[in-house]
């Protein structure tokens, strides 16, 4: 493949990153998903819209988030220097607010009366709920069973916010049913209707303008590691389950040749194991959720279970855009097991003083292959998606633990 | 294209007076065989288009009766090959009532687009309903299709207003399946007087055939649609019956017994 000039200009006018993206929904959706795509373009235009999100942003969300030395986990592994970006640190304990805010600010000019939301770990249910509540819209949020059972803190909070928390009975009760049924809702009310998808996935415009929310992640790592230490990292390194908090850090940092990428999967049980969620490692291009992607499939096309430990990766396919950048190479996908993730989680506890959310233990976990080896100039930033206090109650259990 | 067994069919029925019955199966529920029983008895109990449903793990524009029935199929182990191999069957005793392979595109597209349209050809398919395949993406398979001598089938719906049709329509054929509400199959049934309406407005975009589907149960009902379009489609109504069913030969007979009852409504409209 001949090199690009830039690896930041995608999706194109059709909405497709390479091969990837596109818009595979039933016509009902469609005239809305062109009208958001307007909204959303006219909302770059409109400076109003950036600085009513920024205000938000800086006095609601919290931010800037810090990019923090992690001075143990540097010692521990004895090489590289590491930093984390502390998105657990937000409003809400996670990333996912960094899009809700933006979604509902469009949700709000688009005239919509009422949101839904897909959730798996319930990140991303409980940002929506917060800025639904917030905007004083009502709210309801769809959730896996099984994910609900796995994440009861997280539930109780969407009720306290006002939020309606919809049970998904159906398949496997985890990510992927929730997005179907909130596919299903939104195919019912899409007249009054704003479905806030939570991550860098889903038919255009949605991975590009989850992805463009999300980017204020790199853009502060960039400006923070710069006044820290004079230079670009050489190592970016996050988790992936759809892939939005890793797309926030990555994209800003795309065309930085020097700047190695690294994406962390999930590999459940081991990705030689039928119990995993690693679609670029594990699965082949398909259509699923309005998006053609990396998919766990079987022979016929149809659909498989993905399994983490961690109900945020908990998702048998990824965001198209990283798809295209694992094809073109310029983003290196690994992954981490569940086992490795809980390992990681633990010692973050007790050399950081900070509980990460298991998702983004899979990134820390990885630091064990990467960090030793490395140089101590060698400067790394992990993305610090979320907090863990969500996920004492599996980690407990995992480790044989009774609350 | 040439003509196509669906043209053929609408043509027939015109001259005849009457509105088509277009009936919904799930191929592969609750098996292979009864499904095929379904499939050959749905002409003689009056169907004149029968859309055979291709499981998907995901059928996000589906409601709780269909997707249970995908679930089903899934089970008794259906795939794209065996649905094809159900309509390839179906064809030994019945070369004329049209056949619409209706589904998803994610098993198609790993099937392969090539390949999978010359056996769906070779199997006797007339045309193809693919639920996430908008107008936007024409070039996977609705072009391809096209080019094979197969319809491709677009759905309309409430929301497609008059700016989208004719771009909806650019490259359709056979009949235009108007999806008479805003939601999953088998939801509440819509207002005549709204389809109306819709029907009305379309018109004015399109000489093809029109279907109308989404929530109608009952002969009643059909005689309704069959008043005022050239199609009533049926399909959740038919795919509980296979739930409902005591063992496979009653499944068999509860469906072909409502399909005839919906058929009585419909030949019950004379059109001039």
């Amino acid at each position: 493949m001949s090199k690009l000039n830039s690896y930041r200009t995608g999706p194109d006018e059709t909405g497709h990153f390479g091969i990837f993206g596109g818009q595979f929904v039933a016509e009902t959706l469609m005239p809305l998903i062109l009208e958001l795509d307007k909204a959303y373009e006219a909302s770059k235009e409109d400076p109003e819209f950036a600085k009513e999100l920024s205000g938000l942003l800086k006095n609601f969300v919290g931010r800037e988030s810090p990019l923090y030395f992690a001075e143990r986990l540097t010692e521990h592994y004895g090489g590289a220097k590491i930093y984390l970006k502390r998105e657990d640190l937000n409003h809400t304990g996670a990333h996912k607010i960094n899009n809700c805010m933006g979604q509902i600010l469009l949700a709000r000019r688009m005239g919509k009366k009422r949101i839904i939301a897909e959730t798996g770990a319930g990140q991303h249910g409980v940002a929506t709920a917060t800025v639904a509540a917030r905007f004083g819209l009502d709210c309801a949020i769809y959730m896996g069973e099984t994910d609900i059972e796995r994440q009861k803190p997280n539930v109780f909070r969407m009720k306290l916010l006002g939020a309606e928390v919809v049970p998904v009975k159906s398949g496997a009760r985890t990510l992927k049913d929730a997005m179907n049924e909130a596919l299903r809702d939104w195919v019912t009310n899409v007249e009054d209707t704003f479905y806030i998808i939570g991550t860098v996935a889903g038919p255009h415009p949605y991975p590009e303008l989850v992805r463009d929310f999300q980017c204020v992640i790199g853009d502060e790592t960039r400006r923070q590691i710069m006044a820290a230490e004079g230079r670009l990292p050489d190592t970016l390194l996050a988790c992936i389950g759809g892939g939005s908090n890793a797309m926030g850090l990555f994209h800003p940092f795309l065309d930085d040749e020097k700047v190695e990428i690294i994406g962390v999967e999930a590999a459940g049980h081991g990705i030689d194991t039928d119990k995993h969620a690693a679609s670029l490692k594990g699965g082949r291009p398909g259509v699923l959720h309005g998006n053609r992607t990396y998919l766990l499939q079987d022979d016929d096309g149809q659909i498989l279970e993905a399994h983490s430990i961690s109900a945020g990766l908990d998702y048998p396919g990824i965001g198209p855009e990283h798809s295209w950048l694992n094809d073109v190479g310029r983003v290196k996908y690994v992954n981490a097991t569940d086992a490795e993730a809980l390992e990681a989680f633990q010692l973050c506890c007790k050399l950081e003083g900070i509980i990460p959310a298991l998702e983004s233990a899979h990134a820390l976990a990885y630091l064990e292959k990467l960090a030793p080896g490395l140089p101590k100039d060698h400067l790394i930033v992990v993305n610090l998606s979320g907090r863990g206090d969500k996920d004492i109650f599996t980690v407990a259990d995992a480790l044989g633990v009774e609350l | 294209m040439s003509e196509t067994r669906i043209d053929r069919r609408f043509k027939a029925l015109k001259a005849e007076g009457r509105a088509a019955f277009v009936t919904y199966v799930m191929a592969g529920d609750p098996n292979y065989e009864t499904a095929l029983e379904i499939v050959k008895g749905l002409p003689a109990a009056g169907a004149d288009v029968i859309e055979v449903g291709l499981p998907f793990t995901d059928p996000m524009a589906d409601g709780p009766a269909i997707q249970k029935a995908g679930l089903r199929a899934l089970a008794s182990g259906t795939t794209l090959k065996k649905t094809l191999k159900l309509i390839s069957e179906f064809r030994t005793s019945d070369d004329e009532t049209p056949v619409v392979l209706m589904g998803y595109y994610n098993p198609i597209y790993s099937y392969g687009v090539d390949q999978f349209l010359i056996d769906a050809k070779a199997a006797g398919v007339d045309g193809l309903i693919v639920v996430d395949l908008p107008s936007e993406e024409d070039k996977e398979l609705c072009l391809p299709a096209r080019d094979a001598g197969l319809n491709f089938i677009r759905l309309a719906t409430p929301t497609t207003d008059d700016k989208r049709l004719p771009k909806v329509l650019a490259n359709s054929s056979g009949f235009l399946y108007y999806v008479s509400i805003a939601g999953t199959t088998g939801a509440a049934a819509p207002s005549p007087r709204d389809v109306a309406n819709a029907l009305t407005r379309i018109r004015k975009t399109t000489d093809l055939p029109i279907a109308v589907g989404f929530g109608l149960r009952t002969g009643e009902q059909a005689a309704e649609i069959a008043k005022i379009a050239e199609g009533a489609v049926v399909g959740t109504a038919l795919v509980e019956q296979v739930a409902l069913g005591s063992n496979d030969k009653d499944a068999v007979e509860r469906v072909l017994g409502l399909a005839r009852e919906i058929s009585a409504g419909i030949r019950s409209v004379k059109k001039t």
